[in-house]
């Protein structure tokens, strides 16, 4: 597991990306529920954590396709597959992220570049 | 209604067909595409594609289980309507009965007579029309790029990035100053640090070569030597076939707020049709991907209420372009505005958010490489415009 940073930290509204490889996303909803996701957006090398928060909902800030924070499927295209969806342990107050074992399904630019790389 | 055709086969048409599946339309959609291709994405054709990073089937923009249940017919073309019946004549020599239509026909790339008919001379709307450019720019050929605009600019750092020697022909002060005001000194800079020569305040006149071009003639009697040459002077709506039906069209079709068009059971969204925008007042052709997306479920419920739906409020139009190693971003209504003030980061460095405001409110906002800003201040647009729309008419009362 990877501690991401303490829940003071990542207030309502908010998203703490971590520089992982891939790189992952958390999300602490309005609602109070806390998400993590692969931050790229599988469509086009964009973060998801610069994206536009709602409900549980994170929409890319480049084209707008919609990504379920919970299910990590996309309602909206140009994205075409889903993000992958990460276990969040919150444990005294620090939350930590357990990293999927499945494939990413990473945008065609980002394969060939440094995301793809040694992970 | 047992029956609808959707004519236009690219993201507006697509979008409608998705909505109305969505919305529980569950009867005959017919969708008629003058391409023979399938569905695909246009923004990345003289990005990514043209710089050989993607592929056609990376294009794409249907899923692989989806499956709206569409009655395809691509390759064809609609050429004439028939408004009292609804019948949509193709060019097969086939109509398609419906008991509603969406026009999505998109626009065509404008060209100029003057290079009719010569090899080497481009322009870049469709997915051959980057199959063929792509092919021509290899081995490194001298380009000219004709054009002020997004595909312009957006051509020339690609070519630029692939090694080729670019000529920018811009007929206004700058390349894009009509999209950017002030801000388009930016791109300029970064034309200038890349190597890319920009003409700017030139028209073209003709070109020169017998059967392939090898120059370009500028108004002021310059030619300009060039291997290939690329158009990107704007785009006309398709809208052609409706000439003698009841559907009216000025630039596009003339829509009302909600997609509706002069006759009943006829809706048009995309590039070929001007919606009127309440906020600045008028009819306008949105020619952005995103406005083709988002209004493609208003124009489905439009067409399947009768157009008794209630309006939906419309995000401010927003458009995104990526030049060199910038990300450009822009939303709103700069029209509107009475200032513009730069919020964080610096023009220096391409890394900047400017606001245009009204009185006080966010009306507008263009970012480059500063993305989460620029989504934070795009969020609060709509009511920035709500609060225009009041004061203008409140200033005119």
């Amino acid at each position: 597991m990877i501690a991401v940073c303490t829940l003071s930290e990542l207030p309502p509204g908010e998203a703490h990306r971590l520089d992982v490889n891939p790189p992952i996303t958390v999300f602490h909803t309005e609602e109070g529920e806390i998400y993590a996701i692969d931050d790229t957006c599988t469509h086009q090398d964009a973060s998801l954590a610069d994206g536009w928060l709602e409900g549980c909902e994170v929409e890319c800030p480049l084209h707008a396709s919609r990504f379920n924070l919970r299910t990590g499927r996309v309602d909206a295209p140009p994205a075409k597959l889903p993000v992958r969806t990460h276990e969040v342990h919150v444990i005294e107050d620090t939350i930590y992220v357990q990293v999927s074992e499945a494939t990413p399904n990473l945008p065609p630019g980002a394969m060939a570049g440094q995301l793809g790389g040694e992970s | 209604m047992t029956t609808l055709c959707i004519v236009g086969g690219s993201l507006a048409g697509l979008s409608t067909a998705r909505a109305l599946r969505n919305q529980g339309y569950d009867g005959r959609l017919v969708l008629v595409g003058e391409e023979h291709h399938r569905p695909y994405d246009r923004p990345p054709l003289s990005k990514a594609f043209l710089a050989g990073k993607l592929d056609v089937a990376d294009l794409s923009l249907e899923c692989e289980d989806e499956d709206l249940g569409l009655d395809w017919r691509l390759g064809v073309r609609a050429i004439g309507l028939d408004s009292t019946s609804r019948a949509v004549l193709l060019d097969s020599g086939e109509s398609v009965h419906a008991d509603g239509l969406v026009i999505a026909t998109g626009s065509t790339a404008r060209t100029l007579a003057a290079g009719h008919g010569l090899d080497g001379l481009h322009v870049l709307r469709t997915l051959d029309d980057a199959l063929s450019l792509r092919d021509d720019l290899t081995g490194r050929p001298s380009l000219v790029v004709v054009g002020g605009g997004f595909i312009g600019s957006e051509i020339a750092s690609t070519a630029r990035a692939l090694g080729l020697e670019v000529t920018l022909v811009s007929g206004g002060r700058e390349p894009l100053r009509a999209q950017l005001g002030s801000f388009a000194s930016v791109v300029s800079d970064l034309h200038a640090d890349h190597g890319v020569r920009v003409i700017s305040d030139a028209m073209v006149n003709g070109f020169t070569g017998a059967g392939r071009v090898d120059g370009v003639v500028l108004d002021d009697g310059r030619r300009l030597q060039a291997d290939r040459v690329v158009l990107g002077i704007g785009a006309v709506p398709n809208t052609d076939f409706l000439l003698g039906s009841d559907v009216e069209v000025d630039d596009g079709v003339v829509c009302g707020m909600n997609g509706s068009t002069s006759v009943p059971g006829v809706v048009a969204v995309g590039d070929c049709a001007a919606w009127f925008d309440p906020v600045v007042g008028h009819y306008s052709r949105v020619e952005h991907w995103t406005g083709a997306r988002e209004r493609a479920a208003i124009a489905a419920t439009t067409l399947l209420s009768g157009g008794t739906a209630p309006l939906p409020r419309l995000r401010a139009p927003y458009f995104w372009s990526d030049l060199y190693d910038v990300r450009l971003q822009f939303a709103g209504h700069p029209e509107l505005a009475d200032s513009v003030t730069l919020e964080s980061g610096s023009i220096d460095d391409r890394s900047f958010l400017a606001v245009y405001r009204r009185e006080g409110v966010a009306v507008a906002a263009l970012a480059m490489n500063h993305t989460k800003p620029f989504t934070a201040i795009r969020r609060t647009l709509v009511s920035g415009h709500e609060a225009a729309t009041r004061s203008m008419q409140g200033a005119s009362a």
